[in-house]
């Protein structure tokens, strides 16, 4: 052993390759197997994925940084639970690529938020979060009343298709009018959005205005959709 | 150790041996590393073997060893939320179905529930009706004393419990109808009118106060004074939801309203509920601590 190290010391370049080969045991012995086992991740039954709309919001979320100051995981703690309900499934994430946990909470964690609070409610919170929390830190975001643009919204399906979520053929192709739909309950397509990603989906005009589907639209439709894609989690509470 | 210590050079200040590396003129001692360190380190081995019998730990294809203790983080943090909650049902209990004139009474008890409520009310409710429940735009004021729906205490909760225009089957439908239908002028003095009701500037006689009587009076009551528990606010006081200048009033008459309060059947416990009622209740006396 001795003799090993008294030549690895002298050719620099064989050291570094064995510093990070001992290194990275401890990463390989720890997460290596959690690729294999069955328990790591056990997608629940009813998990729905994202409707079109609600991935936008998603998609604006991530693009406005939202999760720098929000954390999408409720820790198995008692105090937590007690809070803001349920602890998180690794099950409950299993579309989101990538999934946003988070660890920063400058504000509170918003895994269970969906129906906590009213569109409206969002709506004038994002506008500017002191019109309804007068000590809010939170930034204002205005400019989500743009228009949404829904033309990457195939192509973003049919990425997250391959890695796994359940988007049918259809789901893909109806992406962007889908998108449209939800938020516009006396449309045609209003049903068929519900028809093809589950009853609980909520078809609102979320942002007050029906004329315009905007990135405001999007991201509420998304809030309201957090922590009410399965119902996995409630059972962790349940009395057997 | 191995033969190739000895013919090490030896530094002749510290006495100690050197690994015989030559950097440019620098050369390293070769301490051992401290006895402590091995110790440590030897401990930590033996540990990890008795962790390994005690605790979740090696990988068997699909599944994994559980351990002996059959320790689960998960099932830790349900039995400590429990733990929590029986803490507190000594008092707690008596919410279940509660006698809320006896509840009001009782110091003790609320000397523990009140500061319970308020934190509830703060983590809950405050980001719509304010920390002390003095509301804001489009959410109604809860610490006047006037209620849309009805303000004793088990009125109180089922509002809480159902919502209005919530997601519970039996939720309460609210709805402030649209009148684009009117001409802009009969909303434009209609509009002047309901704006003058809380300072009783408004004519009684005039034609908008005919046109209130027509179109507004069976949700507003007569005298606009709200009170039938229907879900229409008093236009006669000074609380408002909206606003009650004459161009929100003129939105409200073309757009129409439609508040929604959430549900809280599925978020809270009828406990929980039935203590906020009592608290919202409480705060409209000014009893409670905001
Ligand atoms: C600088 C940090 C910060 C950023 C960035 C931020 N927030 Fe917040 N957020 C907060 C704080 C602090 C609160 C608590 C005060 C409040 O309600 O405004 C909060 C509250 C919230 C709440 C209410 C949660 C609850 O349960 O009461 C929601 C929903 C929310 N934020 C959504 C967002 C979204 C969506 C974005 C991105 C567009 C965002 N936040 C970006 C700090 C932040
Ligand atoms: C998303 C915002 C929101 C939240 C959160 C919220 N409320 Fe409300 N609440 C409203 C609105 C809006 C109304 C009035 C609905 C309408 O316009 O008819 C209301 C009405 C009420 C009423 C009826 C008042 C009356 O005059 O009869 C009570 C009581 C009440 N809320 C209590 C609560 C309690 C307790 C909580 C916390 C558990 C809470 N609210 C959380 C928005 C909210
Ligand atoms: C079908 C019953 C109904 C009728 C008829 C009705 N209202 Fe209302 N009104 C409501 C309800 C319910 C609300 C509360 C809506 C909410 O909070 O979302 C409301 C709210 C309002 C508000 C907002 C109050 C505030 O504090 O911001 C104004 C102003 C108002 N009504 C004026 C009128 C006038 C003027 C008329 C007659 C032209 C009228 N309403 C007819 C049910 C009615």
């Amino acid at each position: 052993m001795l003799i090993l190290h008294y030549n690895l010391e002298k050719v620099s370049m064989a050291l570094v390759v064995a510093i990070i080969g001992v290194a990275s045991i401890g990463g390989i012995v720890e997460i290596a197997p959690l690729f294999t086992i069955d328990e790591t991740v056990k997608v629940p039954e009813d998990l729905r994925p994202l409707t079109p709309l609600e991935l936008a919001g998603r998609e604006i979320y991530i693009r406005e940084g939202c999760y720098a100051c929000h954390s999408q995981m409720i820790r198995s703690l008692a105090d937590e639970i007690d809070r803001y309900g349920p602890y998180s499934l690794a099950g409950e994430s299993a579309y989101d690529h990538p999934m946003l946990w988070g660890s920063k909470r400058t504000g509170p964690d918003l895994a269970r938020v969906g129906g906590k609070y009213s569109d409206y409610w969002h709506v004038a919170h994002l506008i500017n979060p002191r019109n309804v929390v007068s000590a809010s830190i939170m930034p204002s975001y205005p400019w989500l009343l743009r228009p949404l643009d829904t033309g990457k919204l195939p192509a973003e399906l049919a990425t997250l298709a391959r890695l796994g979520v359940p988007y049918s053929e259809v789901m893909l192709t109806a992406a962007a009018s889908d998108a449209m739909a939800q938020s516009r309950p006396d449309s045609d397509g209003a049903t068929e959005v519900q028809d093809r990603y589950g009853a609980g989906v909520a078809v609102r005009d979320f942002d007050g205005n029906v004329e315009k589907v905007s990135e405001m639209d999007a991201v509420v439709a998304y809030l309201q959709s957090l922590g009410t894609q399965t119902r996995a989690a409630l059972q962790t509470l349940e009395e057997e | 150790m191995s033969g190739a210590d000895d013919d090490r050079p030896v530094d002749p200040v510290t006495g100690y041996q050197t690994t015989g590396h030559n950097w440019n003129g620098i050369i390293e001692l070769n301490t051992p590393m401290s006895r402590i360190a091995v110790w440590a380190l030897v401990l930590a081995f033996l540990y990890s073997v008795v962790a390994w019998i005690l605790l979740p730990a090696w990988p068997t294809g699909n599944h994994y060893t559980r351990g002996l203790l059959g320790l689960d983080q998960g099932a830790e943090a349900v039995d400590g939320y429990r733990q929590i909650h029986d803490a507190r049902q000594g008092w707690m209990a008596r919410f279940d179905d509660p006698d809320f004139a006896a509840l009001a009474g009782d110091p003790a008890v609320m000397a523990e529930a009140g500061p319970a409520a308020t934190r509830l009310f703060h983590d809950n409710c405050a980001a719509c009706h304010g920390d002390d429940g003095g509301g804001g735009p489009g959410f109604p004021v809860l610490s006047d004393g006037y209620w849309m729906w009805g303000g004793d205490p088990a009125t109180i909760a089922e509002t809480i419990r159902v919502g209005i225009n919530g997601t519970d089957p039996d939720t309460r439908i609210s709805e402030m109808p649209r009148f684009d239908w009117m001409s802009r002028e009969e909303r434009a003095i209609l509009a002047d009118y309901v704006a003058g009701l809380p300072a009783q500037s408004a004519d009684p006689g005039s034609p908008a106060a005919q046109l209130f009587a027509d179109n507004c009076a069976t949700c507003h009551g007569d005298t606009a004074a709200g009170g039938l528990d229907n879900g229409a606010p008093s236009l006669a006081d000074a609380s408002v939801i909206y606003g009650q200048d004459a161009e929100t009033v003129n939105t409200t008459l073309w757009a129409g309203r439609h508040g929604t309060m959430p549900s809280w059947s599925g978020r809270l416990t009828p406990a929980e509920i039935n203590l906020l009622a009592l608290h919202v209740l409480r705060l409209s006396q000014g009893r409670a601590t905001p």
